[in-house]
């Protein structure tokens, strides 16, 4: 690229990053790149239901280990992340809630959901798999 | 006539090959639409998937076998396969700087997609045609 005298803003380390802006907008990408990562383990999932019994049986010691679970633990808190700050940029999308004081609270609320539902619906599986 | 580094606009002979690939706004519609379809499918898919947690093979069969089941899931592979290579382009062209790479895992990541795409449907379809 040809070298330019345009003025060059601050760096990105110059800034302190408030957590509802850079922070969480960065976590967007870094939960949405392992989303996609993890539609590998959704594929394996699924293929071993298709392949039979057998694959099924071996798929779910698999993810039923104690990797498994801590594995699936951080999928769920980053599919859920990624589903509410979603809905977030879709109301940005929308025009709406630019403002920083809307912004820092829908963040907030954003990071709550995604803790909360994400216990809610561990607690849950597990007092089902441990029922049933 | 102002200097060409006080330039705005890039001369033509710098954006040839370089400019609009007619595709941005659809990529953008596509990114947005498939997001909102995968609020309530991720919804329901992580609900259902609490119920089918540590499940044996035909608990998870018969789930599978239930047509709204075998719909909803199927709608969900297709939005999420199409949402996830949409975002990973995204990415990959922010922070890969050279052409070569920067075509290639895009590619890469598309044709990913859509064979995994393939390869969950038609486990998801095996499956239901097995029932009675």
């Amino acid at each position: 690229m040809a070298v330019h005298k345009r003025p060059l803003s601050p760096h990105l380390q110059i800034y302190k990053m408030p957590l509802t802006a850079g922070v969480m907008s960065i976590t967007h990408r870094i939960t949405g790149v392992a989303l996609a990562v993890g539609t590998l383990v959704l594929t394996y999932w699924l293929l071993s239901i298709g392949l039979g019994e057998e694959a099924y049986k071996s798929a779910q010691s698999l993810l039923g280990s104690f990797i498994g679970l801590v594995l699936l633990f951080g999928w769920t808190l980053a599919l859920f992340y990624h589903l509410f700050n979603g809905i977030r940029h879709l109301f940005w999308d929308a025009g709406k809630g630019f403002d920083i004081k809307a912004a820092r609270s829908s963040g907030m609320m954003v990071l709550a959901a995604a803790g909360i539902v994400t216990v809610l619906v561990w607690i849950v599986a597990l007092a089902m798999k441990g029922g049933a | 006539m102002r200097s060409d580094q006080d330039e705005l606009r890039a001369p033509l002979a710098r954006v040839r090959g370089l400019g609009s690939a007619r595709e941005g706004t659809e990529h953008y519609i596509a990114q947005r639409l498939t997001a909102v379809a995968l609020i309530p499918l991720m919804i329901w898919f992580v609900f259902s998937l609490v119920t089918v947690a540590g499940a044996d093979y035909a608990t998870v069969k018969a789930w599978l076998q239930q047509p709204v089941n075998a719909v909803l899931l199927i709608a969900l592979l297709m939005a999420v396969f199409h949402h996830a290579h949409l975002g990973m382009r995204v990415v990959i062209e922010d922070y890969v700087d050279n052409e070569f790479y920067k075509v290639t895992l895009v590619t890469f990541t598309k044709f990913l997609s859509y064979i995994f795409g393939i390869a969950t449907v038609l486990a998801v379809v095996r499956i239901f045609v097995q029932g009675g």
